[in-house]
């Protein structure tokens, strides 16, 4: 009785582990597995189980290196990216031929409009040159000899501008020895090229020469940059100023507030201060005899503590006129102390429209007009 | 059957026994076979002599303290406890050395110049880049021989000479490539001062390399030698290019002999 029983459910298993042999890789097989195990305690042989990986692991050895485009590549992406740049000219009722760089952004902005916040998570076309990293195309001809004479350093285009920049330095110091033996040599000095302008950072070096570069290698060309410097030779300078981008100087001028008028002529000025949480509207009057009212209140009753009071006639005391504006402030939020110090960057800040440039500098390097939050 | 061309030729046997029918690999063996025959085709010998190696200080070494076991052979004496170099060897030891490096170059091998002295590192670039071969000066990656294609790229050629004008890296150890290049089976040519250490260099030269007029000259001997040996490749391909197609059908004959109508 037990025998047929078995036997047929020998089969069942049979029939499941060749129809279900695909599914045995994955984790349900090793159920089956598990019960065809116990089955084959009654001696019948089933198939044994085999699990066999789907792929063998090999190192793919190209995959691991960084995606290299090739020429033709990028060739092609250029290709498709003009005429595309014709097909949206067309689509935008414009001329394909004065379809300009903004025009496509505009295009595509106007076309595929995103909310997303990240500027460049956005739909974009751009030329391939801009989207694609700039690669190192293939370094040596077809005899196997490399095209550039460092090669075998492994950092040429690091290594040969060292060499250009020493060699330039070389020679300068050998034209001001030749200049010094013939006697015309003449002290000069010209940092002002130096102003307004900062050296090329790590980032923008290896984007320049399209290669890794390591933070003493960085710090030894500027290095170098500037000892050619210190020889102030005019030859060289084209080639430092290649090395060097202009900063934004930040304006220091103020927004000065129009001065104004008044009804009985008087003239005014107003302006607003922060500090912590509170915020100050002050209004210093040109002519009058040193009365500061906050709140409508005098500032002697309003501000017991002498510090804060002290705080309030600083900007006066800086520009020597303590007793000959008014001033009527009101002021919202903080404690005594951050409203004093509200009120006097307020207070400081209209003073500017009644005062020289220079003291308003002045002013500014006292640290009266910065906010302090 | 043609007559094979007459002298002991070091190519391999297998391009002397097949009868090419083909004017091109007949014409390649025999520029390739050509310099081999002589002892001195370059006629290296006329570019210095004793007197000039004395005049350029290449017989200067270091103090008796920092000399090498090895070096003992190479130096004549020492006067002053400053070593001097036999001048003698030098000339011979340089002789072969030029005339490797003139074969290498006629054959259009890659020749590396290595250096690890900042003084003349600037100097032996130039040389390089004016022979038109390649320099390495710089910080001496660790693979840069054994695992060049991973770190050079895939399928690139390593040199076929590496010449070093300077045999110590800065720390007056020997530098990472001599062993480099002996594991890669690339012949070396080497200056070697009395600290250095000859051994692993198939063609040493003893020498001075501290002072400037002392590399200065190597690297003119060098560069002029890298130079006639290539114009010399360049006079042979005309030559044969010339007589090549008269010669298929007159049969192999000897390049000095008028070629035959």
């Amino acid at each position: 009785m037990a025998t047929p029983c078995v036997f047929c459910g020998a089969a069942a298993f049979y029939r499941l582990f060749l129809g279900g042999r695909v599914s045995l890789t994955r984790r349900q097989g090793v159920w089956k597995a598990a019960a065809a195990e116990l089955q084959t305690d009654t001696g019948f042989q089933i198939l044994r189980l085999r699990h066999t990986t789907g792929v063998t692991t090999k190192k793919n050895v190209a995959a691991l290196r960084r995606e290299t485009y090739t020429v033709d590549f990028i060739k092609k992406q250029i290709e498709e990216f003009n005429i595309g740049k014709r097909h949206l000219a067309n689509m935008m009722g414009e001329d394909p031929e004065t379809f300009t760089q903004e025009d496509i952004d505009r295009a595509i902005a106007y076309l595929f409009p995103s909310g997303l916040f990240e500027k460049q998570a956005r739909p974009v076309m751009k030329h391939p040159e801009q989207i694609f990293p700039k690669q190192r195309a293939i370094q040596w001809g077809e005899d196997g000899r490399p095209f550039h004479f460092l090669f075998y350093t492994g950092k040429q285009s690091y290594y040969s501008l060292m060499h250009e920049a020493y060699g330039k330095l070389l020679e300068a110091e050998k034209r001001q020895s030749q200049l010094q033996a013939k006697g015309l040599f003449s002290e000069k000095t010209e940092t002002k090229d130096l102003i307004g302008s900062r050296w090329l950072i790590k980032e923008e070096l290896e984007e320049m020469l399209v290669e890794k570069l390591s933070d003493q290698d960085y710090a030894q060309f500027i290095r170098l940059l500037e000892r050619l410097l210190t020889l102030h030779c005019g030859a060289e300078e084209e080639f430092v100023q290649r090395f060097r981008r202009s900063v934004t100087i930040q304006s220091k001028k103020h927004l000065i507030e129009p001065v104004q008028y008044d009804e009985q002529g008087m003239a005014f000025s107003t302006s607003e201060g922060k500090r912590k949480s509170a915020k100050a509207e002050a209004v210093v009057y040109e002519h009058g005899s040193g009365r500061i009212k906050v709140n409508g209140i005098d500032y002697l009753l309003y501000f017991p503590v002498t510090q804060d009071r002290e705080q309030l006639m600083f900007p006066f005391h800086f520009l020597d006129r303590l007793g000959k504006h008014d001033t009527t402030c009101m002021v919202s939020g903080g404690g005594r102390s951050s409203q004093a110090g509200a009120i006097r960057l307020a207070v400081a800040r209209a003073l500017c429209s009644f005062v020289t440039e220079e003291e308003v500098e002045w002013m500014r390097q006292a640290g009266l007009l910065t906010a302090d939050p | 059957g043609r007559p094979r061309p007459g002298g002991r030729t070091l190519t391999s046997a297998a391009t002397s026994a097949v009868s090419a029918p083909e004017g091109s690999t007949d014409v390649s063996d025999r520029i390739l076979s050509e310099p081999l025959k002589h002892s001195d085709f370059f006629n290296l010998k006329e570019l210095f002599s004793v007197r000039s190696l004395f005049d350029a200080r290449v017989h200067l070494g270091h103090k008796a303290g920092c000399r090498h076991r090895f070096m003992e052979p190479y130096i004549f004496g020492s006067r002053l406890g400053q070593d001097i170099i036999d001048l003698e060897q030098t000339a011979v030891h340089l002789q072969l050395a030029l005339n490797f490096t003139a074969h290498v170059a006629y054959r259009k091998g890659i020749i590396l110049f290595m250096g690890r002295n900042r003084q003349f590192s600037h100097l032996i670039e130039t040389t390089a880049r004016d022979c038109g071969e390649y320099a390495h000066t710089r910080y001496f990656k660790g693979g840069l021989l054994t695992n060049a294609p991973l770190l050079l790229g895939p399928g690139v050629r390593l040199p076929d000479l590496i010449i070093f004008l300077h045999t110590l890296n800065n720390v007056f150890e020997p530098h990472v490539a001599v062993r480099d290049a002996a594991k890669m089976h690339i012949p070396t040519v080497g200056i070697v001062d009395t600290n250095c250490n000859p051994c692993l260099i198939t063609y040493p030269v003893p020498g001075n390399d501290d002072s400037p007029p002392a590399v200065q000259l190597f690297c003119r001997l060098f560069q002029t030698t890298i130079h006639r040996a290539k114009e010399k490749r360049r006079q042979m391909e005309a030559l044969y290019r010339l007589q090549g197609p008269v010669e298929q059908g007159a049969g192999g004959q000897e390049p000095a002999a008028p070629p035959s109508l």
